[in-house]
């Protein structure tokens, strides 16, 4: 066991853990996120996507000892900043989910993909999408929600988040 | 025992109006008020309204994805004149009083249409005779609006829960007056559902996120080859894990038989995971790595094909036709094992407690089912069982099997504590229950231009025989009415027609999979009724039109045909396909379009259509039919389960592909108001989709694609 120090949405979190446990379980189990999801344990689904310093990784493969120590980790529960993030809202407006269980890992790739990509063509989603899979099959509304997010981004002037 | 004050305190309700219980068993539902004085376990309540105006409805259907708790809440809101968020859901319990609790068989919408709507409507009338006797008016003078009943002409009124009160003392009209569809506000309307925020904001709690005092968690070591014998366990290396607590044997009980495992349980899961990767099983196989094998398995339903089957209906003498007919083919067309594969892997956490009774929370499609299984599992009787149905991160039909459930169960009456069990991806994969492989065997003709002779043999395990036990050897599968029937197809075949079976058993262990065998056999059935209309030298739609008589059919081919553009002339190298399919009495058809790339073809465009007859919110109807398109293009084109000396072959994602973004095709869904009896919406769109693709790629390159799942990219 090690105790580690982490800072999950702008908070501080210490954990008492194994160091080869993955991030997600340090999210889910002992930081007491469980918006994050298990699907696949060996990063084929997606549904444990969280941002590290901003960036989209897949939290099942990524073991807590790898994380540095001043790493700024996001999960779903802290993209909005308090209030719904715009990819959120689009998410809402196109009714994008249906079971909604690998909804967090498609947000934190989404939101990613628009921090470098405000204006993704069809393409940059697929590209940037690919790695989360939905069993129900929301993937055309996946799409049509991005570009109303980057729409309403536009119009609104700010893509929230971090 | 849940007594009502127990029942009114878990669904924070601190006053009391009145009740309504409705058995959603009856066609016509028998209402029962539920006074406070004479209140009984044995009455269901269903609905609730306070004196604060509070309704309450106990939803019997667990919502996996598929909209239920949109749905429900809407039959009553429409009914009783109130907003969909002034209807506040619980989740019903598995107790008999609730009735049919399962989500399954597309079924919620079709069930509950008229019991709920009764419900809501005798309320309303409650309510309104209620008010005009305080006005001392007739009850024509009164309506319900937004949760009020107001005095015509009058800016007087009083709320529901002014009313709820007196409301209760009443008789409860039997007959109540539903309302015209033409004056609905809720039902077929847009609506926007509620439970959508709390999905896209990770605070949506599913069976995976429960957690309760004192849990340990558990990993399972199962049999790879299923039905082993445990010959030795070795758990030196499992023990040594920080935070493993102790290995113990358990069993895997399925519906049909027991499998031996053993579990690692420790304080946290991914220690209970590492346990199991370090512990090392010896397993007493048997013959299971000869006999496990999906390819001796298909060699089996080939061999059955040569071979008369089990008749379940034959119009004419259809054997001496064929034989005497001039125009004929015959091919075979088979679908392979699948992997339900929700992204949520099945998981439990039972707490089996020291008086004996037991308390669950699990993601499960039903929980009637859930404590019909439990109470037989366990011995216990339902009054000791409390089940706390959790949202389902999908479920496709697995999450009605109850092997997890009974393996927490069993764990936790050892342990003496609450248990977590969650599988892996491989458990999931690797164990089953799958949708079965199954094999149609086809035979036709055509005289005159005409399809008039159609035989189809339905070859594999059943899931009525499998999993209920409940197949007699000299019969046919009683669920083939409802699938490739003559009567569900609607395809009448003028000179002879006969639909058979034959019952090739497994080892595999089968269950329902989203639309069932009609996944199955709809790929064999419109896939050959397009090579007869290609034998009778007539166009694909307008062979289907002419063996065709119901109007709704015909309507639905008539809009596909017009919204896909289907006489439109096709660049050289597309090609487009169509099928029709009934199941839970929804008839939906399909038409893709693809174009030729290289080896292999891309689907340009799906086009779905559906009459579902009666519904409540398009914009689900339409997503649901999205999600089938999506669940039948990667039944056809991405990767089935196989069986090899004893193992499953595929392990995860990176052997069973699923459907991902970028190879999810343009697709398009227009609904028939056609005014029936409500159908199914969440798994009749899927039916269609594979037949669909195989008959627009022999359009577009002539070749005949036969056996699924194939590569889409390789059409050689």
């Amino acid at each position: 066991m090690a105790v580690f120090n982490l800072t999950v949405n702008n908070k501080k979190v210490k954990v008492d853990v194994e160091p080869d446990m993955p991030l997600l379980w340090v999210i889910r189990d002992f930081a007491g996120l469980k918006g994050t999801k298990f699907g696949c344990g060996m990063a084929m689904c997606g549904a444990c996507t969280v941002h590290l310093n901003g960036q989209p990784i897949r939290s099942c493969q990524t073991p807590i000892s790898t994380v540095a120590k001043n790493a700024k980790i996001t999960t779903i529960e802290g993209i909005g900043d308090g209030q719904l993030h715009a990819i959120q809202q689009a998410w809402i407006e196109e009714q994008v989910p249906q079971c909604g269980y690998c909804q967090s890992g498609q947000i934190m790739s989404a939101v990613a993909l628009l921090k470098t990509t405000p204006n993704p063509t069809d393409e940059d989603i697929d590209s940037a999408m690919s790695g989360n899979l939905c069993r129900c099959g929301t993937y055309d509304r996946i799409r049509k929600a991005i570009h109303k997010a980057a729409g309403n981004a536009k119009s609104s002037a700010s893509l929230g988040g971090k | 025992m849940t007594s009502r004050r127990n029942f009114l305190k878990t669904t924070s309700l601190t006053t009391f109006g009145f009740a309504l219980g409705v058995s959603s068993f009856a066609k016509d539902a028998v209402l029962k008020k539920i006074s406070p004085a004479i209140i009984s376990l044995e009455i269901n309540p269903f609905i609730i309204i306070d004196t604060a105006g509070n309704i309450t409805l106990v939803n019997p259907r667990p919502d996996m994805g598929q909209g239920s708790t949109q749905a429900v809440p809407s039959l009553l809101a429409e009914e009783l004149e109130v907003s969909l968020e002034k209807v506040k859901i619980v989740q019903s319990d598995g107790k008999g009083k609730y009735g049919d609790q399962t989500s399954g068989g597309s079924s919620s919408v079709r069930a509950l249409w008229q019991p709920i709507r009764k419900a809501g409507a005798a309320a309303r009338e409650m309510l309104i005779q209620t008010a005009a006797k305080r006005w001392n008016v007739s009850v024509s003078e009164c309506f319900a609006q937004d949760g009020k009943i107001l005095l015509r002409g009058s800016d007087k009124s009083f709320t529901y829960g002014e009313l709820a009160d007196d409301a209760s003392k009443l008789e409860i009209p039997q007959n109540p007056k539903l309302k015209d569809p033409k004056d609905f506000k809720i039902l077929g309307k847009y609506n926007k559902r509620l439970d959508v925020p709390e999905r896209v904001t990770g605070k949506a709690a599913y069976g995976i996120d429960a957690e309760v005092p004192g849990m340990v968690y558990a990993s399972i070591v199962h049999s790879p080859m299923l039905h082993g014998k445990i010959a030795s366990i070795d758990d030196a290396d499992t023990k040594k894990v920080a935070g493993v607590l102790q290995v113990v044997r358990t069993e895997r009980t399925m519906p049909h038989r027991k499998s031996e495992a053993v579990a690692v349980i420790a304080t946290n899961w991914w220690a209970a995971l590492k346990g199991k990767k370090a512990l090392k099983v010896q397993w007493d196989n048997g013959d299971y790595e000869k006999t496990l094998s999906s390819e001796k398995y298909f060699t089996e339903l080939y061999e059955a094909a040569k071979k008369e089957g089990i008749n379940y209906e034959e119009k004419g003498d259809f054997a001496a036709k064929y034989a005497s007919s001039k125009q004929k083919i015959e091919s075979n067309y088979e679908t392979p094992f699948l992997s339900h594969a929700p992204i949520e892997p099945v998981n439990a956490v039972v707490h089996v407690k020291d008086d004996g009774t037991i308390e669950i929370w699990a993601p499960v499609q039903g929980p009637d089912w859930t404590m019909r299984d439990v109470c037989a599992y366990m011995n216990v009787k339902p009054e000791q069982v409390k089940i706390n149905v959790t949202l389902l991160g999908g479920a496709f039909g697995r999450k009605a099997y109850h092997d997890f459930l009974l393996e927490a169960c069993h764990l936790s009456k050892e342990l003496k504590k609450p248990v977590k069990v969650i599988w892996t991806r491989e458990d999931d994969m690797t164990q089953g229950p799958y949708r079965p492989g199954m094999l149609s065997h086809m035979q036709g003709f055509v005289e005159n231009n005409k399809i008039t002779g159609f035989h189809h043999h339905a070859i594999g395990e059943s899931i009525v025989g499998q999993v209920f036990k409940g197949l007699k050897d000299d019969e046919a599968d009683p669920w083939l009415t409802g699938e490739i029937s003559t009567e569900n197809s609607n395809y009448h075949f003028s000179t002879a027609s006969k639909i058979s079976w034959t019952n090739v058993k497994t080892d595999i262990p089968v269950v329902w999979w989203r639309s069932v065998y009609a996944s199955n056999f709809g790929w064999g059935q419109e896939c050959f009724i397009d090579e007869l209309a290609h034998l009778a030298g007539k166009d694909p739609l307008q062979a289907r039109l002419e063996i065709l008589s119901d109007a709704r059919f015909k309507k639905v081919l008539e809009t596909l045909a017009e919204k896909a553009n289907w006489s439109e002339k096709l660049p050289v190298g597309q090609g487009k396909g169509l099928a029709v399919f009934k199941s839970f009495d929804s008839i939906s058809a399909a038409c893709i379009t693809v174009s030729k790339k290289e080896s292999g073809v891309k689907i340009e465009k799906v086009v779905s259509v559906i009459d579902c007859g009666y519904y409540v919110n398009p914009d689900n109807v339409k997503a649901q039919t999205e999600g089938n398109i999506v669940m039948g293009l990667t039944a056809a084109i991405k990767d089935g389960i196989t069986f090899t000396n004893g193992v499953c072959d595929q392990t995860n994602f990176h052997q069973f592909n699923l459907m991902r973004i970028n190879e999810t095709p343009k697709m398009e869904i227009h609904i028939i108001d056609s005014g029936a009896n409500p159908g199914g919406v969440g798994e009749p769109g899927l039916p269609p989709i594979a037949p669909a693709l195989g008959n627009a790629i022999f359009a577009a390159t002539g070749k005949r694609i036969r056996k699924l799942p194939f590569d889409i990219s390789n059409i050689a």
